[in-house]
């Protein structure tokens, strides 16, 4: 009977593919390979999605001119990588974590908890948010401040009290803005952008006012809510981080903005357009010097008891601050990633040969 | 005529109206669906179709002893890690001797893919027989040549804001008219791993961990669920209980896969320790989500059989166990099958359960067993939609193809199935 014979060989089937999933598969060794000491023979790196271009063209590079095994990069977010890098020493868990924000001192705290008192901090240079539209529309410049107001939830009257942001159009804000509904993309709250886009861009303008100055003395959490709420009315849409979508949604709307990291601007500069923001324009130059207000400094943290036990760790960092990585002319600056100054570079190198450990004084 | 005649009242008018309405809409509902359907295959097509070509150069590669192996050892270990730069620029001074500004050498070593020396790499590791020869080798381009070959750049912006300037486009002319640069079949996009460069990118690695996944999860739900089918529609006697695995079964198979996920995470990362990012877990945490499925299934499957075939065979006298696998299962198994295939097809399309055991990630090696780390083919589309390069975005819609392509196959596999050994009782 037919039927028979496929139920035979379905469990036929189960019990071919039981037997070799039973002991894992053979790994083909590289022949140059060393032995590793703890049993993982690769480097496992979490953390930002800002990060994640950057690490993977490094990881792929070292993976191919090095004889060691490419690292293997997961995209957790600065947050949840970090969480991860904290939890332990140890095989099953992470060397490296990436993080587009410092490093908070809770996150050491917890990190000490749990047996990791050595870590060693690199910075690897500078990231900018912008605030893009498509290029079939002008070019728009515009303060932090009438950012503010364009994206907060509540927002400040003549009297100074709190009232919900009535802005519309942009020209609403200033007569010189463009005469169109506001209508921005961004990121969504458990994203890293979002958080740095939150801290500078957004009470970067918030702080213009002297009433919030003064608030921030007197009653810290209203500040914070304040300046870090961003309007849910439909004007502000959370549209995915750091997407490539994103980017051909602005083309079809030219009369939309988005925020995303710099490197989608890069990588797409025939198209899309950086507003200026306080008349600085969202250029490299103007990212690595400060100038522009919306920048922020990116970072890997190394555990430092792995250093020695999961191979290649440093010749990794070596890699990754080197001139053809992260140097003014490195593959990671067409990657978009905004280089340190010659002289801060040598800095880190310095720091890192060293092994200086993290302390946030 | 009465007022209310059956054949021509008003009340008639109105109900024939109101079914032609009905047909209508009906007809329109279907029209419109089948409109989306064909609008996602034509966009998702025409996006990804590109990506299944790649731009090459034709370079006269010298493969130089003094540079590559100057102890000539030929070693293939060692063959691999030289580096094979020179070996490109070299070759495009030949063919560009008029560009001899450093800054304009390496503009133009650019329209190169950085993995083309890779490539040069690969082969001499396989042959180091190549060392010393010289051969005509179609290299891989980078992506903004590929992306302009493909016609993908508005040339019409201005220069400035061009990733590709004039002076590079008058060099791709130049290679264009010798007849250097083609466009041919990506095989590498089936062979290959991922990649930061999108033009050496591959989704192997990701279908490898996908086939891995998914064999783990069939390994292990299908004969755990058509066991407990088994149990419970043949010899569990209808109490309290099997009423309430009755109900916990079927709002399982609705519980939102992510849940799967962090169940995962927590007990096989958190307590038993598993290793995270590999296909072992990622299959563990799937038979999970797709029990439920091939549990209902195979019961209404074993529901089906009439019967009159199970008092024959007891008639007979075939113990109970013995009508249950000689008679019963195998009458249903191409409806247990069928519940396996498309469960599987439901996970083999899952991303969110394994975003939480670490399998986003960039992953270049493709996984050589169940216990290696790798990606699914979901993730690796979620990936690539996820990076900044233009290069990726066909790259994504390709992935999107394949991916149906093997979703179209797998239900396919459940219809012939059930076309070819169901029985009508």
């Amino acid at each position: 009977m037919k039927l028979q014979t496929i139920t035979a060989s379905v469990f036929t089937m189960v019990l071919i593919a039981c037997s070799p999933s039973a002991p894992p598969a053979a790994k083909e060794e590289a022949p140059a390979a060393i032995a590793p000491a703890s049993g993982r023979d690769h480097i496992k790196i979490v953390g930002s999605s800002t990060l994640y271009p950057f690490a993977t063209t490094v990881a792929e590079n070292f993976g191919r001119t090095t004889s060691f095994k490419t690292p293997v990069v997961e995209s957790t977010g600065s947050g949840g990588g970090l969480k991860l890098f904290c939890a332990g020493t140890g095989e099953q868990h992470p060397d490296i974590t990436n993080a587009s924000r410092r490093i908070k001192s809770s996150e050491v705290e917890r990190c000490a908890e749990n047996g990791i008192s050595e870590i060693i901090e690199v910075k690897i240079g500078y990231d900018g948010i912008v605030l893009a539209n498509s290029r079939k529309s002008p070019k728009m410049n515009i303060t932090l401040q009438e950012l503010f107001l364009a994206l907060a939830k509540d927002i400040l009257d003549a009297e100074n009290t709190l009232k919900p942001n009535p802005y519309d159009k942009w020209s609403q804000i200033n007569p010189d803005l463009p005469d169109i509904r506001i209508e921005v993309m961004g990121p969504p709250p458990t994203s890293g952008t979002r958080d740095a886009f939150v801290e500078l861009a957004m009470e970067g303008g918030c702080k213009t006012f002297d009433w919030v100055k003064a608030l921030k003395k007197t009653d810290k959490p209203a500040y914070k809510s304040l300046c870090h709420t961003i309007r849910e009315d439909g004007a502000y849409i959370e549209a995915g981080e750091n997407d490539n979508l994103l980017v051909q949604k602005l083309n079809a709307n030219p009369k939309a903005f988005g925020i995303f990291g710099y490197s989608f601007l890069d990588q797409n500069f025939d198209s899309i357009q950086g507003s200026s923001i306080n008349s600085v324009d969202a250029e490299l130059e103007n990212i690595a010097d400060g100038s522009y207000p919306v920048s922020r400094s990116l970072y890997f943290y190394v555990k430092k008891a792995h250093i020695g036990q999961t191979p290649g760790i440093q010749e990794y960092i070596t890699e990754f601050l080197s001139e053809k990585a992260s140097g003014e002319e490195g593959y990671l600056v067409d990657r978009g990633l905004i280089p340190m100054h010659e002289d801060e570079r040598g800095q880190w190198k310095e720091k890192v040969k060293n092994l200086a450990i993290l302390s946030l004084e | 005529m009465p007022e209310h005649s059956l054949t021509s009242s008003a009340q008639l008018k109105a109900r024939h109206g109101r079914e032609t309405r009905f047909r209508w809409m009906g007809r329109i509902a279907i029209l419109l669906s089948l409109g989306f359907l064909v609008f996602m295959f034509v966009a998702i097509g025409m996006r990804g179709s590109s990506a299944f070509s790649q731009t090459r150069i034709l370079l006269q590669i010298n493969f130089d002893e003094q540079i590559l192996d100057p102890q000539a050892k030929r070693d293939p270990a060692q063959l691999a890690l030289a580096n094979y730069k020179p070996l490109i620029t070299k070759a495009l001074k030949q063919l560009f001797p008029e560009v001899t500004k450093r800054r304009d050498q390496r503009r133009l070593g650019r329209l190169l893919s950085n993995g083309a020396a890779f490539e040069l790499a690969d082969m001499a590791a396989k042959d180091p027989q190549l060392i010393g020869t010289t051969r005509d080798i179609w290299l891989t381009a980078s992506a903004d040549v590929d992306m302009l070959i493909k016609g993908k750049v508005d040339l019409g912006v201005e220069e400035n804001l061009r990733r590709l300037k004039d002076t590079e486009l008058s060099w791709i002319r130049k290679l264009q008219d010798n007849g250097h640069i083609k466009k041919k079949f990506n095989s590498a996009f089936f062979t290959k791993g991922d990649s930061r460069e999108p033009e050496m990118s591959g989704i192997f690695g990701a279908m490898v961990g996908s086939f891995f996944s998914l064999l783990v999860c069939f390994v292990i739900a299908f004969p755990m669920g058509v066991l407990t089918a088994i149990y419970l529609e043949e010899f569990a006697k209808k109490s309290f209980i099997t009423n309430i695995i009755e109900v916990n079964i079927n709002n399982l198979a609705a519980v939102p896969s992510i849940v799967f996920g962090l169940l995962g995470l927590s007990i096989f990362l958190g307590v038993m320790n598993l290793p995270r990012s590999t296909p072992l877990v990622g299959g563990l945490v799937l038979a999970l989500m797709t029990l439920p499925t091939i549990i209902i299934a195979s019961r209404a499957a074993l529901r089906s059989v009439p019967n009159t075939l199970r008092e024959a065979a007891l008639g007979l006298g075939a113990s109970k166990v013995q009508t249950t696998f000689h008679h019963t299962v195998p009458a249903a198994m191409p409806g247990m099958l069928t519940g396996a295939v498309i469960g599987m097809a439901g996970a083999l399309g899952e991303t969110a359960p394994l975003l939480m055991i670490g399998m986003v990630a960039f992953i270049v090696d493709v996984p050589q067993g169940i216990t290696d780390i790798a990606t699914s083919l979901p993730v690796q589309i979620f990936l690539w939609a996820d990076s900044p390069e233009k290069g990726f975005v066909e790259r994504t819609s390709a992935a999107i193809l394949v991916l149906l392509a093997f979703l179209i196959a797998m239900n396919l596999t459940a219809v012939i199935l059930r076309k070819k050994f169901e029985k009508k009782w």
